[in-house]
């Protein structure tokens, strides 16, 4: 399995980085959406990404509406991680064709649970 | 400070008299976790005191608190999702085909805590069997902690506990915020009749079940009370109906009464 971790806290990107190893991703990270737009030009196929919703340059949410309107990696599952908690957040993510939403912060548990119910078991 | 082993004595007494829930050796670390919250909300300097005053005043105010901050389980939305998805995709279906002509079920979740099984199987019913809307269905949820059953009957759920194992669809559908929490709709909350219910003292009057969850309980009771909580779910379940217990609970050796059967990709239990 592989997967994209897109955030701009670079900390942010080693822990769920490394929750992914662990679960034997093989992983790509980008710092934001232009970025992970380059990286997917290079990184094959993706079965999962995580996308942070702020971020400079671009926008998660607009990296999902450039991945989702241009047919890209369909199979790709996208779950935006984010401290944005507001109802119309996650509607905007789903309606752009997010499959999940986490709100920051959050636990190992949590990501464990959402990758669940996306057929994505651990390991 | 940790807890000392004559109070952890008294504690273990002190719980299983009234909830039958044994605790081990090795689950100091429990008590400690749990009752450390107990005390200080009780203004006491900790778990020392707290078990002082229990034997000073074993019918006060914090005998409750301290029975529900020990015997509230672990819980969340979709908790191990296998059981929703036999229920969605064998289990209602087939009931639902038997039970046409009366177009009446009932469901119970025991030792709901605070509501997320429940709330899981409303949201369920709703997003894949709306028809079920025109049925009789009799939904009952129980637990022994009125806290608890406060909190499901309110609905009110922390930014935490919705991250856990809710579907964001379901979120957004099924949920309105409230403040930096989160409170599931009216329309779910009316379809659920939350009472209280001990299970190791005698039931109330209880209707005929089409399926019974209770799940990750029984584990923490002696067998004679597993087989006596068994034997009364058996009087309640219908003779076609299904019982889920918890992934690390079985009837075998227990009740002989019931037998295992695959339901999905998990096991429940018929008669």
């Amino acid at each position: 399995m592989r997967a994209l971790v897109v955030d701009d806290s670079k900390a942010m990107r080693v822990i769920l980085s490394q929750l992914l190893r662990e679960l034997r991703f093989e992983v790509v990270d980008a710092c934001d959406g232009i970025d992970a737009i380059e990286k997917l030009k290079d990184a094959g196929t993706l079965d999962l990404a995580l996308v942070d919703w702020n971020m400079p340059r671009m926008k998660g949410i607009d990296f999902v509406r450039h991945v989702r309107g241009q047919g890209l990696q369909p199979q790709m599952r996208i779950m935006m991680v984010t401290t944005e908690t507001e109802m119309d957040y996650v509607q905007q993510a789903l309606t752009a064709g997010a499959d999940e939403y986490v709100m920051k912060p959050f636990t190992k548990d949590v990501i464990l649970e959402k990758l669940g119910l996306l057929g994505i078991t651990a390991g | 400070m940790p807890i000392t082993a004559p109070d952890f004595a008294f504690l273990q007494t002190f719980v299983r008299e009234r909830s039958a829930i044994v605790l081990d050796p090795g689950k100091e670390y429990l008590a400690e976790s749990r009752l450390g919250p107990v005390a200080r909300s009780a203004g006491l300097p900790g778990i020392g005191e707290l078990v002082a005053r229990l034997r000073v005043d074993p019918r006060g105010d914090l005998t409750d608190k301290v029975i529900e901050a020990m015997t509230t389980n672990e819980t969340s939305f979709f908790r191990d999702v296998h059981p929703f998805e036999a229920l969605r995709t064998h289990i209602l279906p087939d009931l639902i085909k038997a039970r046409s002509n009366e177009r009446a079920l009932n469901l119970w979740c025991a030792a709901s805590s605070s509501g997320q099984e429940p709330y899981t199987i409303a949201m369920l019913l709703r997003e894949n069997f709306p028809a079920l809307i025109e049925w009789r269905i009799r939904f009952i949820a129980t637990d022994l902690s009125q806290e608890m059953l406060r909190r499901s009957r309110e609905g009110i759920y922390s930014q935490l506990e919705v991250n856990r194992g809710l579907p964001a669809k379901y979120l957004v559908k099924y949920f309105e915020k409230r403040g930096s929490d989160w409170q599931v709709k009216q329309e779910l909350r009316s379809m659920i009749e939350f009472r209280e219910l001990n299970l190791i003292k005698p039931w109330p009057s209880m209707p005929q079940f089409d399926i019974v969850f209770i799940r990750n309980v029984l584990i923490y009771f002696d067998l004679p009370t597993k087989r006596a909580i068994l034997g009364n779910i058996r009087k309640l379940l219908r003779s076609d109906g299904y019982l889920f217990l918890g992934g690390a609970e079985t009837t075998l050796s227990i009740d002989e009464n019931f037998k295992r059967s695959q339901a999905g990709t998990t096991w429940c239990y018929r008669l």
